[in-house]
């Protein structure tokens, strides 16, 4: 039941389109000083990390609404939920390190007036450079329209706004977009709020572990099982549409890739063969399919339309393991490990399998190479003692360590190509954790899951 | 190489009793059991030939072998204990068995899977090598996910980088 319900919502969200965001502000100009006693609280309160270069103030007071009504979004109503979407905007703008937000726990609320004229006297004087508004109105279909403001307090401007109509199961999406308008505003970059991630979730002794298939939004919430633990679950990604998952499961006995349909809940192997197959990847267009197959022990990488049909193209054929794979944004090539050197190493060719070369060459071994969405960096896993998260710009130049614990593994990149995820593993009992960091390496956290996890795949930013 | 091999093997005999002692709830992994092939009552009694319990009483440890790290070869105490096994699969001819390949927890998931595949088809070819039939052996490969010894250190790693023959029918 959970299943179905999530998936209309996740249909229902491809629905969600942008439209402008306008709000019915009255002519006049209400008085500056409308505060809700109760909500004020000091900026400094929930900052934690005090880098010098962690210096953009951010207000995010909660979202105003035009009427509280009811709204199956939350159970007391619009101007509850209005509390809601602003702390996920603040959830999400919080340690990425390039902002120090306050969220509306320790704010005064803005009325629904002040969205499109604040109270600029107000924000001045809590030392907030920057003011995010917005507002959420319930339609008569129960859709919700969500409206996002960001403001510069010194100069008392608009920066951007948008808005946005969404089922009342996305209200969620609708602050992610608001965190991702504000993001790409201040920074530069491309945003990446609204993705999702899947993953293994881990369970039990370390000599008999459950590994299930599961998926989360990219701050953890809407939390989903998919696989029930039965079958050892490993590697999954999210196709670039977001419709299917590749996986590796061992529910025959033996190590196969599945692709699992997330609207029809069916799967199917991604190729027959007597053989394991592991590893998949996805190309950037969703229409093929990397694996890598063992045959007599040794491995190869291959290509498949991932729609089905058509015979596989294999991509290798050095003796030893050539394993993994990551297509280059543009498609045209694929970085992957090897060991016919001796040991692990990165090497990249092109996607028909010509001009194989090594790139790394810095001592260790390197190992789960992927291709940054935004082509400039690839990042991977290091081993020289303990397992390490490190990036290499495509020429194999510029190593940097992103991690360093006892055993991090299997980077996976923000869509955005800002921030790196990856699990790390607790020596001795095993335990799994998915953390992430962001380039500059000094913004470092625990992603908080039901239970164990691992084997992390970003997917890209919802249409 | 065959005196590194032994001390491997003490030292996972010294790893599994000490780890009886201390947590003997969360021990048991499925497949092996571990009931020490008792001296005293001789052949009535005792699993029936063929089987997977009798296979392990027979082999007395040699249903497993072990590698260094990322490492596949068969060394001569391996080659010893595959002799063994090769007798047994020849004495039954019925039994088909399969080699399960394992990895340590220091490497890669992806690598590791790779690894415990080639580690488990060196043991297979060189059964095949002393006779048995191909088609009666499969292998499959766990990678790092079905350890045995469960410390994260050297003498764990050594006793989880292994491959195991299993009989079935």
């Amino acid at each position: 039941m959970l299943l179905r319900s999530v998936l209309i919502a996740a249909a229902l969200s491809l629905f969600a389109a942008p439209v402008a965001a306008q709000v019915a502000a009255p002519a006049v100009n209400p008085p500056a000083t409308i505060v809700i006693p109760e909500d004020e609280g000091g900026l400094s309160g929930t900052v934690t990390d005090e880098s010098a270069w962690q210096d953009l103030g951010i207000a995010i007071p909660a979202f105003a609404t035009n009427r509280d009504g009811p709204t199956p979004a939350n159970s007391q109503g619009t101007s509850a939920l209005g509390v809601e979407l602003a702390r996920v905007i603040f959830g999400d703008l919080r340690n990425n390190g390039l902002f120090r937000p306050v969220g509306p726990d320790s704010l005064p609320r803005p009325s629904y007036p002040q969205i499109t004229a604040p109270a600029w006297s107000t924000w001045q004087g809590r030392a907030a450079e920057m003011l995010v508004h917005g507002y959420v109105r319930a339609g008569d279909d129960d859709r919700l329209t969500v409206g996002c403001y960001l403001y510069d307090v010194q100069l008392q401007q608009e920066l951007v706004r948008e808005g946005w109509v969404v089922a009342p199961t996305d209200w969620r999406r609708a602050a992610h977009k608001c965190a991702d308008l504000v993001y790409s505003r201040l920074s530069g970059e491309s945003p990446f709020f609204d993705s999702k991630i899947a993953y293994i979730a881990e369970t039990g002794p370390k000599d008999n572990r459950v590994k299930r298939l599961a998926i989360m939004d990219s701050d953890g919430a809407n939390h989903r099982f998919i696989t029930n633990g039965q079958a050892t679950a490993l590697t999954p990604r999210y196709s670039p549409d977001y419709s299917k998952i590749a996986y590796v499961s061992y529910l025959n006995g033996y190590a196969r890739i599945y692709v699992y349909d997330i609207g029809t809940g069916r799967q199917t192997l991604v190729t027959e063969s007597p053989n394991p197959t592991f590893a998949p990847r996805w190309s950037p267009d969703g229409r093929r399919l990397l694996y890598s197959m063992a045959v007599g022990g040794n491995t190869d990488i291959y290509s498949v339309s991932a729609a089905g049909g058509g015979s596989p193209q294999r991509l290798t054929d050095a003796p030893g393991i050539d394993v993994g794979g990551s297509y280059s944004p543009d498609g045209s090539r694929i970085v992957f490990e090897s060991d016919r050197s001796g040991n692990q190493q990165i090497y990249v060719m092109n996607v028909d399998g010509s001009n194989q070369r090594r790139i790394s060459f810095f001592g260790g071994r390197a190992a789960t190479p992927e291709w940054s969405p935004r082509g400039d960096q690839i990042a991977f896993t290091h081993i020289a003692g303990d397992l390490r998260i490190a990036v290499m710009s495509p020429n194999g130049g510029g190593l940097r360590h992103l991690t360093d614990s006892w055993q991090d593994e299997a980077p996976t990149w923000a869509p955005n190509g800002r921030i790196v995820q990856f699990f790390r593993t607790q020596r001795n009992s095993g335990e799994t954790s998915i953390w992430q960091v962001d380039l500059t390496g000094r913004n470092e956290r625990r992603l908080a899951t039901p239970v164990g996890a691992s084997d992390p795949a970003w997917g890209p930013v919802l249409p | 190489m065959n005196k590194i091999a032994i001390a491997v093997t003490l030292v996972g005999a010294l790893t599994l009793s000490a780890c009886k002692k201390e947590a003997p709830a969360d021990l048991p992994p499925p497949p092996q059991d571990q009931t020490a092939p008792t001296p005293t009552p001789p052949p009535q009694t005792g699993p029936v030939p063929g089987t997977q319990e009798h296979f392990t009483q027979q082999m007395q440890g040699r249903d497993t072998i072990y590698f260094d790290t990322d490492k596949f070869d068969i060394d001569a105490e391996d080659q010893a204990a595959l002799r063994q096994q090769a007798q047994y699969l020849q004495q039954f001819a019925n039994v088909r068995a399969t080699v399960e390949g394992h990895a340590d927890e220091r490497g890669t998931r992806e690598y590791n899977l790779a690894l415990g595949e080639r580690r488990a088809n060196a043991a297979k070819n060189y059964l095949v090598s002393l006779g048995v039939p191909a088609n009666r052996i499969t292998v499959v490969s766990y990678g790092k996910e079905r350890p045995v010894a469960l410390g994260s250190n050297e003498q764990a790693w050594a006793r989880n980088r292994r491959a195991v023959t299993i009989v079935l029918n």
